[in-house]
């Protein structure tokens, strides 16, 4: 007789799909998480006013978007804060990162507890500590040119963003190995170009997922930049929460599915480019 | 000189790594940094390569004073415990690096790859990347990276300990031939006394940051300089006692280990009466069965380096058998009885009587 012996067709220990009651589970999860997402994509091509009732297929919202100009400027706004948040999260958060691991100095254990505090803190808390800062602290100037009356809103952005990529580098800083450095720089490299030659090269895939962190996180950000934003530097999410007030049209939904589309698109390439790379940046 | 270590000590906070070590390699060496893990050798190696400053004292590489001096600046290259190969870089593109930095024109630098790649048998793997490769592989790569650069020392940490038992052997060999072949300094550290014995011209055994003894393979196996060496290289049969006569030809130490004395055939560095240690290697001591004629000791004292004593385990090794054998006093002693011919290879069981006796020049006197 066989110790585990089981029927034809049962599950075994670890075939956990094969269980009815995981099966469901998924399946709620599943429910619960896309059906929502899948209406409002669905929605966004109802030839209606309407959200509640499908009336046909149409593109028109797409097209009504297109010709919103107060909504392109928002996504200008909202894309190019992105961009530059995303551009010095990604210094800043690799450069922590590097003296967190590499250095001692004074100051580090509170220096790398702190570190992680903005994305602890309540997102509510941040926007109100933004607003009290730019707002009497330190003044951002009014009235300045596209895209420098986005400093405010920028600067808060890497403030709560850079972290992300701290956190995400540090992970992968564990895995180098020292010897690598020092074998580029037994071969004759100076310290910063062992650094440029050796350790980034480690690094990208977490530089990637950082970057995409940050730029994700700024992008769809609502409640912080909503206590920064002025009524000239509106953006996507905060000119889309604007609308709803109104009345939630199709239109709404579009702007949403095309933020969305933006989101997953960024996060597939940056998969992309960390798959091809992690194996061949894998120590030994 | 080459290599010229002053004075060096490395502390590391309150642990001293490398106690006051002096030490010179000449040209040409296949030199061994040879001791137990954390007695410092690493940390010399290190020192040496630059990756390492000394607290106290000079390092001196071709008369130069390496104090200031960083890594990149050296005239040494160094081979890496994990091999450190560029994972992102072609096995091409990882040998020339240091090329690369050091401005080597293109041409020059393309055959001066091609060349080490040939040396280290690995021109068919130019393009592969590093994880195309085996661990034995990746050694060879790290190994031409080094070269390539024609450094005056050539360094190795631990470089064969993360290859396969047979694997090991092979690289064994082919080190020293490569060293030969390019006439390079090398300065190689190993835990693995095998791996010392086998391939250096010379070694230093270190413990506990402080230099045991530097000689010959040979020297250090037959002549070792105190307990510690004899210890660490192979296995040895230690008894301490006194040292009961001194002459210039022979001197004789008294241990209650043994039932007789031990008649050493010269001369020895000690004062009559002082405490010493006697060591015998197992190999060089015979073993005869007790009802055989009793074995006659040294012509000037035939009593003298012969026990009886009684089988008590036995370990057949192929070439040799291993012997625990106690004598009528509790001393446990180890032997070696040589499988010369295939009906000796039994192992004699436990519990046979049995004579052992040695040769004048077989046993070792210490100091300490």
């Amino acid at each position: 007789m066989r110790l585990f012996a089981r029927k034809p067709g049962e599950a075994g220990p670890l075939d956990y799909a094969g269980r009815w009651s995981l099966r469901s589970w998924v399946a709620v999860v599943l429910v619960f998480q896309y059906l929502p997402l899948a209406s409002l994509v669905l929605f966004s091509f109802n030839n209606s006013k309407r959200t509640i009732r499908w009336e046909g297929f149409t593109f028109d919202w797409y097209g009504r978007l297109a010709s919103d100009d107060a909504l392109i400027g928002a996504f200008a706004n909202s894309l190019t804060i992105a961009a530059i948040s995303t551009v010095f999260s990604v210094l800043l958060g690799t450069m922590a990162a590097i003296a967190l691991w590499r250095f001692r100095f004074p100051g580090k254990g509170v220096f790398d507890s702190v570190i992680t505090l903005p994305i602890v803190v309540p997102e509510i808390c941040m926007g109100v500590a933004m607003l009290v800062f730019f707002g009497t602290v330190a003044p951002w100037p009014r009235d300045l040119v596209w895209p420098l009356d986005l400093g405010a809103i920028t600067i808060a952005h890497i403030t709560f963003s850079f972290p992300f990529v701290t956190v995400v580098v540090r992970a992968r800083l564990a895995s180098f190995n020292r010897e690598m450095e020092e074998a580029a720089r037994d071969l004759g490299a100076s310290e910063l170009r062992a650094m440029r030659d050796v350790l980034l090269p480690h690094l990208r895939p977490a530089l990637i997922a950082g970057a995409l962190l940050a730029f994700a996180s700024s992008l769809d950000d609502f409640v912080i930049t909503f206590f920064t934003a002025g009524p000239n530097t509106v953006t996507f999410p905060v000119k889309i929460y604007s609308m709803v007030r109104f009345s939630v049209t199709p239109e709404v939904n579009a702007a949403s599915t095309v933020l969305m589309a933006i989101t997953i698109a960024l996060t597939l390439v940056g998969m992309k480019m960390q798959g091809t790379d992690i194996a061949s940046t894998e120590s030994p | 000189m080459l290599i010229r270590f002053e004075n060096v000590t490395k502390r590391f906070g309150s642990f001293i790594a490398v106690d006051n070590v002096s030490l010179d390699i000449a040209v040409g060496e296949f030199f061994s940094l040879l001791g137990p893990s954390g007695c410092g050798k690493t940390t010399l190696l290190r020192m040496l390569a630059g990756l390492e400053t000394p607290s106290a004292g000079r390092i001196l590489i071709d008369g130069v004073d390496m104090a200031g001096v960083p890594p990149n600046r050296r005239p040494v290259n160094m081979v890496f415990q994990s091999y450190a190969v560029f994972p992102h870089m072609t096995v091409a593109d990882n040998v020339a690096y240091g090329l690369k930095i050091d401005r080597v024109p293109r041409a020059e630098r393309d055959s001066r790859v091609a060349e080490a790649l040939a040396l280290v048998k690995l021109d068919d793997f130019a393009h592969r990347r590093p994880d195309q490769l085996s661990g034995g592989q990746r050694q060879r790569v790290a190994l031409a990276r080094a070269l390539v650069k024609r450094p005056k020392v050539l360094l190795l940490d631990e470089p064969l300990s993360a290859l396969d038992a047979k694997l090991r052997d092979a690289m064994r060999g082919e080190l020293a031939a490569i060293q030969r072949e390019v006439g390079v300094t090398f300065v190689m550290v190993t835990h693995d006394q095998d791996e010392a014995l086998a391939m250096a011209s010379r070694c230093a055994l270190m413990n506990r940051g402080t230099l045991q003894q530097v000689a010959s393979p040979g020297d250090l196996y037959e002549f070792p300089a105190n307990r510690f060496v004899a210890d660490f290289i192979g296995t040895i049969n230690l008894f301490e006692g006194t040292l009961a006569v001194d002459e210039t030809d022979h001197a004789i130490v008294r241990t209650p280990a043994l039932d007789a004395p031990v008649y050493l055939g010269h001369g020895v560095t000690g004062a009559t009466g002082a405490q010493v240690w006697v060591g015998i290697r197992p190999e060089k001591i015979t073993m005869t069965p007790a009802d055989a004629p009793r074995p006659a000791g040294p012509a000037a004292m035939p009593h003298a380096n012969r026990t009886p004593g009684t089988i008590m385990t036995s370990a057949y090794l192929g070439a040799v058998t291993l012997y625990d054998i106690h004598t009528s006093g509790g001393t446990l002693i180890k032997v070696t009885a040589p499988n010369g011919t295939r009906s000796a290879s039994p192992a004699l069981p436990a519990g046979t009587q049995v004579w052992l006796h040695w040769e004048p020049d077989a046993p070792v006197m210490l100091l300490g």
